[in-house]
């Protein structure tokens, strides 16, 4: 049925037959998806964003979703924008409409388009066209390109604004909020803006006077974003590090966690210039590696600066023996895991939630981490500031678990909120302090809380050092293989720990009393859960829902699995690794805990999540 | 082999028992060692804690830095008033890094062994002299893994045997030359058994802009210690060949002894220290990177023990010059100048609108 196609003299393309379209139903306003399939490195990111913030501009809730490549240049990447008037901006399975510029793509893309939807492909592509139920518009993208850009070399990048006109006047996207868009993302440079405004007046021009509409998509102004940002929360996350004070940030490049430190790189100098002086109040290392990353960082931490690293799944498998360091000598540091799929190099560029166990015990020997997990980009801004009070408060390294979706994608949200607290700097003892009681225990528990006091370096009393190491140590730092001197610290650091259990950010909880079901998932997720328990309740389904936002766990959880006779753990792995801790949490609700998990290195959708719900439940 | 002696107008009229910032030896001193009777490293401690003494440094502002090995564990048994982090194996020079980036005004000193640095830590290693953190950087050279055993590292002999590890069957690294490579501009090297060398060049090395390391054949009496190793006491009493002679003068003392034109070479150090070299028949000039490059690279190929000041040089800028730090260290901003406003807050976001 189906050949390979490829780029083809364009008589070809004469010759194709034009399918005849579909009658037209009511009209379809707000509330379908968009998929560009393009190639990588074409410059169609610009295109895309452009096209998903004029969406934004018009009111309309929108997310959207990258689906690239690990690649430069020219393997396939396809970009969904969702619009939504019911404000659901998890992943859809569906495509309603498609825009095909890859024709590596472009047959596998023409199938999976919804029954009835559109495609909007380059003339230049030779398809078999053989749907009966789709709307085809063939746009001369090539030609336009060249019209339009007299330098060739650009020609790619003003080939993907063809469809931006395109998809303008098809489902009536206004010009001048593109107009805004572009002039967002190009910060307001006049010369690009016009000279892809150009092509988008010039392809929206071209298809008013050679398109017949056919299709029942439309977008109409809504008034649902007012007040609201677009953002990815590597950004935020950066923006929240820098909003906390961090003064020492090391790194090693990783997809998908770089932007973190590309967003520290760009606001920093803005935002963090002594006033009286000029001097920066930071430094932001790029390492060797990401041994060094933590290295740096647990050594700045120990000095006594806010300091972070941000990595992926590899890094994180690095920094292991660092961290068992960080936790046993009591360092306060920030570590930020972007999750993508493993093991190995795995899906680079693809979204999981498969780190949480590792992270919640890296390290070898009896080691734990209090572990935040964001699950929006306003908690990644949020957590970006609190996570170095809890670092400090805890003298411990401090995870926060974001993940591709959530880190390198462009979310709605409310405007962040400022820290509503001081910054919480920990137990440190001044030199007068020192002075005054001529030394300090640095590992004995005086408040009862696993928390001991801590000098740093500078402290100008002459009692106030103390030599850190990783080997057993007593209360005064020294080295000690005594087994009683072990155990204790090890106890200590378990009472420490409880005290994080009380200090971390509780769970959201959206408790139905007359549910039966619990959902309970964490990050990225939240939007398809949302979404899921909406379609749930259509199908008769009530359901109560736990958003999780660290570990480790506390009562909350206790009790929201008491309070359900069936839990369903949503999470992006294929070990069901949040639904095994939550057993050993609470092994007493253990035969309650089910799971829906999946990873395929794409965002859950609600449909799915629903669905993986609905058929345990029937088959109960 | 010193040239000058402590000559200052403050120094004479001080108590004998204190130096220029009153404090006693004692004050320097760490807990007692745990290592073998005789290690080279233990010389080595005694003299860390007699220049820190000599210069005057305040110990609170020194921080001891090392990673995993009997080397490492020696900060321990020096200047206990100043802080210290035993860091992971071969991981030091990532934890001095942050360390002193959040503090720039300490001392940074760091120890570390030939496993340490030359097996498990050579990359960080390289990478620390690459950015030019300003420390100082010891390797207690004694080509064997004590802690362990007796396995060999990667400065091990060509050809050396060991008892239970057999015989090495690849050539050494020399730490100096890859140093230099890497574009160190402190490099000397040293033998643990000519404790007056080993002072004058740990001098000589506080005073440097960035990393300045120094390799010390520090013999292990335990694994390695027989005639034949180069790095025994006995191969170092017998095959130590300085290739040069100098002596360090702080920025504030004066030049004391007389020396004729031409007998001497001034090197000016970054803080105003002077280092005096004699001026022997063939003997060195560090400021030769070549010469030095080119030194080192016979005696490898010839197994020659060299010591003193192969290279030194100040035109680097060290990383906190290269971050432009202010005067108050990261590590003590307060608040107010960590945390801005409420309204830039507003002002980013509304670009996000």
């Amino acid at each position: 049925m189906l050949e390979a196609t490829k780029l083809t003299d364009p008589r070809e393309i004469q010759a194709l037959a034009q399918p005849a379209p579909v009658a037209s139903s009511a009209p379809i306003v707000n509330d379908f998806s968009i998929t560009a399939a393009t190639k990588n490195g074409s410059g169609s990111q610009t295109a895309n964003l452009t096209l998903l913030r004029a969406l934004f501009r018009m009111g309309i809730p929108v997310s959207g979703k990258n689906i690239f490549p690990s690649n430069i240049q020219g393997r396939p990447t396809w970009y969904t924008i969702r619009v939504s008037k019911d404000g659901y901006i998890a992943r859809s399975d569906t495509t309603e409409i498609m825009v095909a510029l890859n024709p590596e793509t472009a047959l596998e893309d023409h199938n999976n388009v919804a029954p009835g939807g559109v495609f909007i492909y380059a003339d230049d592509i030779k398809m078999p066209l053989h749907r009966s139920d789709l709307h085809y518009y063939p746009i001369p993208v090539k030609e336009m390109a060249r019209q339009h850009e007299a330098d060739p070399k650009l020609r790619t990048y003003v080939a993907n604004m063809v469809y931006v006109g395109a998809l303008a006047y098809l489902l009536g996207i206004e010009l001048g909020e593109i107009e805004a868009a572009l002039k967002f993302h190009f910060k307001g440079k006049a010369k690009p803006v016009e000279s892809n405004m150009r092509v988008v007046r010039a392809a929206a021009a071209w298809c008013a006077e050679h398109l017949t509409k056919t299709d029942p998509f439309r977008v109409e102004r809504m008034d649902s974003t007012r007040g609201l940002m677009l953002i990815d929360g590597n950004t935020a996350a950066g923006l929240g590090a820098i909003y906390g004070g961090v003064t020492f940030a090391a790194w090693y490049p990783i997809t998908p966690a770089t932007s973190i430190a590309d967003a520290l790189n760009e606001y920093l100098p803005r935002l963090r210039r002594d006033p009286e002086t000029g001097a920066p109040t930071y430094a932001v290392i790029q390492a060797e590696d990401e041994l060094a990353a933590l290295g740096m960082a647990i050594g700045a931490g120990w000095a006594g600066a806010r300091a972070m690293t941000s990595t992926s799944g590899p890094g994180i498998s690095l920094m292991a023996e660092f961290a068992g360091l960080g936790y046993f000598a009591e360092i306060p540091v920030v570590i930020w895991d972007v999750q993508r799929v493993g093991p190995a190099t795995g899906l680079p560029t693809r979204t999981s939630q498969s780190d949480i166990l590792k992270v919640y015990w890296l390290g070898h020997g009896d080691t734990a981490h209090p572990v935040l997990l964001p699950g929006s980009v306003a908690e990644c801004f949020e957590f970006g500031w609190r996570a170095f009070d809890l670092a400090e408060r805890l003298q411990t390294p401090v995870f926060v678990l974001s993940d591709l979706d959530l880190g390198m994608n462009q979310w709605m949200s409310e405007p962040f909120q400022y820290p509503d607290q001081p910054m919480d700097r920990g137990k440190v003892l001044t030199a007068e302090q020192v002075n005054a009681t001529r030394g300090f225990a640095r590992y004995k528990d005086v408040d009862g809380d696993g928390i001991c006091w801590r000098t740093i370096p500078g402290n100008e009393s002459p009692f106030a050092a103390y030599f850190t190491r990783g080997s057993g140590h007593n209360e005064r730092a020294n080295l000690s293989e005594r087994p009683e001197d072990w155990e204790g610290n090890m106890l200590r650091l378990k009472r420490k720990f409880e005290t994080a259990r009380q200090l971390m950010p509780k769970p959201i909880v959206d408790l139905d009393p007359e549910a039966e079901v619990g959902i309970i998932g964490f990050g990225s997720t939240d939007p398809a859960i949302r979404e899921a328990r909406a379609l749930l309740a259509q199908q008769g389904l009530r359901t109560s829902y736990l958003r999780l936002r660290a570990l480790p766990m506390n009562d909350e959880m206790t009790h929201f699995l008491a309070a359900h006779r069936r839990v369903y753990v949503v999470e992006m792995n294929t070990d069901a690794q949040l639904a095994q801790l939550i057993r050993l949490h609470s092994p007493q609700d253990a035969p309650k805990v089910r799971s829906a998990n999946k990873s395929d290195g794409l965002p859950l959708t609600a449909k799915w999540v629903s669905a993986a719900i609905l058929s345990q439940e029937t088959q109960r | 082999m010193t040239v000058i002696t402590n000559g200052s107008a403050a120094a004479n009229q001080r108590p004998a028992n204190v130096n220029a910032i009153g404090l006693a030896k004692a004050d320097y001193k760490g807990l007692e060692s745990t290592l073998c009777n005789g290690c080279g490293h233990d010389s080595i401690s005694a003299q860390i804690i007699n220049v820190c003494y000599e210069l005057g440094l305040r110990p609170e502002r020194i921080v001891k830095f090392s990673g995993i090995g009997c080397s490492s564990k020696s900060p321990a048994y020096f200047l206990s008033r100043s802080f210290g982090f035993n860091a992971l194996h071969g991981r030091m020079p990532s934890v001095a890094q942050g360390a002193l980036m959040a503090n720039h005004h300490l001392i940074g000193l760091g120890v570390s062994g030939d496993g340490d640095t030359g097996s498990i830590g050579i990359g960080q290693f390289l990478h620390l002299i690459r950015r030019n953190l300003h420390m100082v950087y010891i390797v207690e050279n004694n080509g064997v893994y004590g802690l362990t055993k007796g396995q060999f590292s990667a400065t091990s002999d060509l050809g050396q045997e060991l008892k239970h590890a057999g015989v090495n069957e690849f050539p050494p690294l020399d730490l100096c030359h890859l140093a230099i490579t890497a574009g160190c501009e402190f490099v000397a090297r040293s033998f643990a058994g000519d404790p007056k060398q080993v002072s004058e060049i740990l001098k000589a090395a506080f005073s440097h802009r960035g990393t300045a390391v120094i390799d010390i054949i520090s013999p292990c009496v335990t694994f390695n210690n027989r005639e034949e190793s180069t790095k025994s006491y006995s191969w170092g009493k017998t095959h130590d060949e300085r290739v040069n002679d100098f002596g360090f003068v702080m920025s504030q003392e004066e030049i004391q002894v007389e020396y004729e034109p031409g007998e001497v070479k001034e090197v000016e150090m970054f803080d105003g220290s002077r280092i005096l070299l004699k001026k022997l028949d063939g003997s060195h000039d560090p400021t030769d990177k070549d010469a030095a490059l080119r030194l080192l690279r016979e005696a490898h190929d010839n197994q020659l023990f060299i010591t003193g000041l192969l290279y030194v040089n100040k035109s680097r800028p060290n990383l906190a010059e290269v971050y432009h730090l202010g005067d108050t260290p990261l590590a003590y901003l307060p608040e107010s100048k960590l945390r801005p406003s409420p309204e830039s807050l507003q002002a980013i976001l509304r670009e996000m609108m």
